[in-house]
């Protein structure tokens, strides 16, 4: 049930838990408990919106940024992650396979802003080597879903 | 100037959901649960294949049969989901949807008079098909007391001398019945004691919710009576790709070819190109459109018994068949009623034979959100029919 309860949640995590054991054919207590259980364990771990900021006023940029670090003794690549994690900018950090150690994504509201996280916090960092800084100039899709354009139904209102 | 018709083609009637169709067109803004086709976009790896085709420039005919390889994935498919072997040179044929695949198989196997029998409700082509080919349609009206399946006693009524060839429409549209192995077999050892034919339209075979779908053609003895009809439309979303394919006796395929040779020459290359990635490939997508269907399943089904709207539970293809029946009127009035009244259009169940009266085909090929959009209107419409609003 897990797995079926994730699923749909990952697409839409604002429907009815009543609606949700409908769909999956559960009673409605054993899914809330499962969802409960779920978040105990950290597997679901929030639940955000998807927001096209292009859509809004809000003038928003964000960046990926390629990070190179020496891990130090006794303080591996996760003491390090933490360090740039805690910052409030940064909206996610991956360790990576190949030719640098850390994708970190980093919004702010200006270029500048961004610019001068990356030259006052992450580089001047110790364990820090080298920093590679990629603007994002346009989302197409994000976390499955296409937000170009919303599509519409364009099939015949009746067919055989 | 003389009659430049032929006697035969007008004599049949249009399809019962065309004049529905005309009806809704009007109805601006209507929203709708009559779609006969999924919700869901080809998947891209499918649609990616088609277009590489058209790079690469193959533009060219393919064989009458097909391409090679599609047959050949066919086979390969039918194997593993089904459990029946073909032979990909001369057992198969690939066709230009599932619904030419019907006519020319019953064009290759019937003679002037030979009966066929016609389980409704069911798809709004094989009685003008029948009748097209020369041959006597004869009805067996399947009920809701056996959940819309062909029973023994249903099929030995109607059974003559003059009976050739059983059309067996399952998972089925309009009612979205299925057979499963047992009642196949009860069905099979009828077919070969009275020495008979089936025309198996499994077009849905992919759509079913209780256990995997059998195909006739798999149980023993029936490979040689049965012509199988399967298609790319339902299962993977391809319904605008025309593409199907039939799968028969040598003896059969090869009179059906003669036919698909001279009428259509070749199924379009760019769909059968699509369509062997969507036989590698498509499995996965085939799963997870399978279990998105099966949610919304159940979503109706709760939603009719909050609603007190009465149907036997469904467990294939994308459509739901509630009784109407209570409400006192014939599902041409409940349905344009409907439509005129809360904008929502339904298909009478009478436009997939006469049988079909007291209920109403519904599609859940729709996401949540239209679905929920759409019952809430009906639960409206059917509070006023009870005094309620």
């Amino acid at each position: 049930m897990r797995e079926k309860i994730l699923a749909v949640i990952e697409k839409n995590s604002r429907i009815d838990i009543k609606d949700l054991a409908i769909l999956l054919g559960e009673s409605e207590v054993a899914v809330a408990n499962e969802i409960a259980a779920m978040e105990k364990e950290h597997i679901i771990c929030g639940y955000h919106t998807l927001i096209n900021w292009d859509n809004t006023s809000d003038e928003k940029v964000v960046a990926l940024i390629e990070v190179k670090v020496t891990p130090q003794r006794g303080m591996g690549f996760d003491k390090i992650a933490e360090r740039i994690y805690q910052y409030s900018e940064v909206e996610a950090v991956y360790l990576m396979s190949g030719a640098y150690d850390f994708t970190v994504f980093i919004e702010g509201r200006t270029m500048r802003q961004v610019a001068q996280f990356v030259s006052e916090k992450l580089s001047p960092m110790e364990s820090v080597l080298s920093t590679a800084t990629h603007f994002v100039l346009k989302k197409y899709k994000d976390h499955g879903t296409v937000i170009a354009e919303p599509t519409q139904d364009e099939r015949m209102l009746i067919t055989p | 100037m003389r009659n430049p018709l032929s006697d035969t083609i007008v004599s049949i009637p249009p399809s019962g959901i065309r004049k529905f169709f005309d009806i809704v067109s009007e109805m601006k803004d209507a929203i709708s649960l009559g779609v006969g086709e999924p919700d869901f976009d080809t998947p891209w790896h499918i649609r990616e294949e088609g277009i590489y085709s058209l790079e690469k420039g193959r533009t060219f005919y393919t064989s009458n049969a097909g391409l090679k390889e599609l047959k050949s994935e066919i086979c390969n498919y039918l194997k593993r989901r089904m459990d029946v072997s073909y032979d990909p040179d001369g057992e198969v044929m690939v066709t230009v949807g599932g619904s030419e695949a019907i006519d020319i198989a019953l064009r290759a196997m019937v003679n002037p008079g030979d009966e066929v029998l016609v389980p409704q409700p069911s798809y709004v082509s094989y009685v003008p098909c029948v009748t097209l080919a020369g041959g006597k349609p004869v009805i067996i009206e399947l009920e809701e007391a056996d959940q819309f399946k062909l029973t023994r006693e249903k099929l030995l009524e109607k059974i003559t001398p003059q009976t050739k060839i059983l059309i067996l429409p399952f998972p089925n549209n309009p009612t979205g019945a299925i057979m499963e192995k047992e009642e196949l077999a009860v069905i099979a050892e009828i077919i070969k004691e009275k020495d008979l034919f089936v025309i198996s339209d499994e077009i849905y075979g992919e759509l079913t919710y209780k256990n995997q779908h059998t195909t006739i053609a798999a149980l023993r003895g029936m490979k040689e009576r049965t012509v199988l009809i399967n298609g790319f439309s339902k299962a993977y979303a391809m319904t605008g790709w025309r593409l199907g394919y039939a799968c028969a006796p040598e003896i059969i395929l090869k009179q059906m070819l003669k036919i698909h040779q001279y009428a259509i020459m070749c199924a379009p290359t760019t769909s059968q190109y699509a369509a062997v990635s969507a036989l590698r490939n498509g499995d996965g997508d085939v799963e997870m459109m399978r279990e998105s269907y099966n949610q919304r399943r159940r979503y109706l089904m709760h939603t009719y018994q909050e609603m007190g709207l009465e149907c036997f539970e469904p467990f294939g293809a994308f459509y739901t068949f509630p009784n109407i029946k209570r409400f006192g009127m014939t599902s041409d009035e409940f349905a344009t009623r409907l439509l005129k009244e809360e904008k929502v259009a339904v298909v009478p169940g009478t436009a997939f034979g006469d049988c079909g009266e007291g209920y109403l085909r519904i599609s859940y090929a729709y996401s949540l959100k239209s679905l929920k959009e759409a019952l809430g209107r009906i639960q409206r419409f059917i509070w006023r029919l009870e005094g309620k609003g």
